[in-house]
């Protein structure tokens, strides 16, 4: 928190400022295997951090560790350091004020089985919030930033559920962003949307990083060149490299695996 | 072009012969209800009348009605659904979303499969010694009803852990994400999905209950009784009971009247059955995923 004022907007990141997220040899484990081992990285305030590899790489169990889903997981186990601004999430009293201050969004689109309205008003309410006009409020503004506004103000009593896989995708967005969160982790948001879907999300997330911290996990290595300030390439539960994004992808790499896969050589 | 070889119309043969035979083994099983229906329609339809719905027996139970009989297995019924349904549910609740698979729910499972094996008498001997005995609630609707929840714990346990498991996983993630707590994920998201499958499991149980004889002849329900009961610990008369009593117990009853109290019985188990099923036709109308 102290660092945030400091913070530079948009991006590129100073190195001066203090990490939003510093991990430090985290170790991830489903029973005895290692899914993870060794991770030491920072995610650094409004920038938006890639994180590319190909199946099995430990992406989406990174992603699950800093919100403290092991919790939920059976035989998941996290060891080493996680600090989320400056403080250790295994020694939070509450986590679920952390993951209230994480929005993440899937894969495949969860819509869940409320209407549009309910699905972005969910997150307010399990905060406490009451006040019809301000859930109106929020709902509105969320939907607006995540381009689903204009396709969905005439129906919002309808089931979220029952949206196209492209629009649904845009309403976890902005059920996530009810959170008012600090971070914002995408999990391959991409795979089951069509083209033209998620370059609008695309543009969405150009926006909102200057708003928030973005953690981009994703398999198309063009979409981490596109968007992410810098990049971290998981391999088969290691984390190979993290570097600024034009580097890796301008042949600057430090480990010649990072530059086959982005190359397209295996994965 | 496609000349059909003789392995051809081989299998074409043994497919058509299969095909009739699982038709006539299918056919076969409506038989035997259509039997019942039918003998229990032309033999006792006779019985039925406004009287015989809404009247007191008479003549030592060869005439009269059986209207508190009927009041009574609507009594007991109910009780007992108070208890099963809270109970069950909850149990489910914490089986399906709390618990995780380690040697204590894999004992608590064992537990509810044994106990939904136990034959029904077995259940109604441990009702006279743990209601009527023990907690001396004495023969009343309170014990028989007891009883019957405890018969039929497993089935509402079973059918809404169903339920629940049938609401995909990535509801649950997605609130747990947003930092919600597992209760606050069931109360807005899982149960109210879950209640069409946990509401038609339990009128189902009701249709079950309805029809138990055992459980209730030696806990609470009375082979006869010449008036309604007022409270919970009071006996009462039941249908199932008052079936068995007017087929096997009394002398001289006129015949078409054990066949209208079956028709009446089972009346009972259709309305329940077809409520059942029509509910869950609507809200798998609604259904929302």
């Amino acid at each position: 928190m102290v660092s945030a004022a400091t913070a530079v907007m948009g991006g590129n990141g100073t190195e001066t400022a203090a990490p939003k997220i510093a991990v430090r040899d985290v170790t991830i484990r489903y029973g005895g295997t290692p899914a993870l081992s060794g991770v030491s990285l920072d995610v650094r305030e409004h920038e938006v951090f890639g994180i590319i590899g190909p199946a099995n790489a430990g992406k989406t169990s990174f992603l699950k560790a800093l919100n403290r889903m092991d919790m939920f997981t059976d035989g998941m186990k996290v060891e080493g350091s996680i600090e989320f601004n400056g403080r250790p999430i295994d020694r939070l009293r509450n986590v679920y004020a952390l993951r209230s201050r994480i929005g993440v969004v899937f894969p495949l689109p969860v819509g869940l089985p409320l209407t549009i309205y309910e699905n972005v008003a969910l997150a307010p309410r399990l905060g406490g919030m009451r006040n019809k006009a301000e859930l109106d409020d929020i709902v509105e503004r969320c939907l607006i930033r995540a381009a689903l506004w204009d396709e969905v103000k005439d129906r919002l009593n309808s089931l979220g559920s029952l949206l196209s896989g492209g629009q649904q995708q845009r309403l976890t967005i902005a059920r996530a962003l009810s959170q008012q969160p600090d971070v914002l982790m995408l999990d391959e948001f991409s795979i089951a949307v069509d083209p033209v879907t998620t370059m609008r999300i695309e543009d969405v997330l150009k926006e909102l990083k200057h708003e928030l911290t973005i953690i981009l996990v994703t398999n198309l290595v063009q979409q981490a060149q596109r968007l992410a300030d810098r990049t971290a390439f998981f391999l088969e539960g290691e984390c190979v490299e993290v570097g600024k994004t034009s580097d890796l992808f301008e042949g600057r790499v430090q480990d010649s695996r990072t530059g086959d896969y982005i190359e397209g050589k295996f994965g | 072009m496609f000349q059909a070889s003789e392995l051809n119309l081989r299998n074409k043969r043994t497919e058509s012969l299969y095909r009739t035979l699982f038709l006539v083994m299918t056919l076969l099983l409506i038989l035997p209800v259509l039997l019942i229906m039918g003998t229990l329609i032309m033999k006792g339809a006779s019985a039925i009348s406004w009287e015989f719905l809404f009247g007191y027996p008479k003549d030592g139970m060869t005439a009269g009605g059986i209207f508190p009989a009927l009041v009574g297995t609507i009594w007991l019924v109910s009780v007992a659904l108070l208890v099963s349904v809270p109970l069950g549910v909850a149990a489910a609740i914490y089986l399906n979303e709390y618990a995780g698979e380690n040697w204590f729910t894999r004992i608590i499972n064992l537990a509810i499969i044994n106990l939904a094996g136990v034959p029904s008498i077995v259940h109604a001997l441990f009702g006279v010694g743990a209601f009527v005995i023990f907690f001396g609630f004495g023969t009343s609707i309170l014990a028989a009803s007891l009883t019957l929840a405890i018969m039929t714990l497993p089935v509402v346990i079973v059918s809404t852990r169903e339920s629940l498991r049938a609401v995909p996983m990535a509801f649950r993630e997605a609130c747990w994400n947003m930092g919600a707590t597992r209760w606050q994920t069931i109360r807005r998201v899982v149960l109210p999905n879950a209640v069409p499958g946990i509401l038609t499991g339990v009128i189902l149980e009701v249709s079950r209950t309805t029809g138990e004889t055992a459980p209730i002849m030696f806990t609470g329900a009375a082979f006869f009784l010449p008036f309604l009961p007022e409270s919970v610990f009071d006996q009462t008369m039941a249908l199932s009971l008052h079936l068995f009593v007017v087929s096997t117990q009394v002398p001289n009853v006129p015949d078409n009247l054990p066949y209208g109290v079956a028709l009446v019985l089972i009346g009972m188990v259709l309305l329940m059955n077809s409520l059942s099923i029509a509910l869950r036709m609507y809200l798998r109308g609604k259904k929302k995923w």
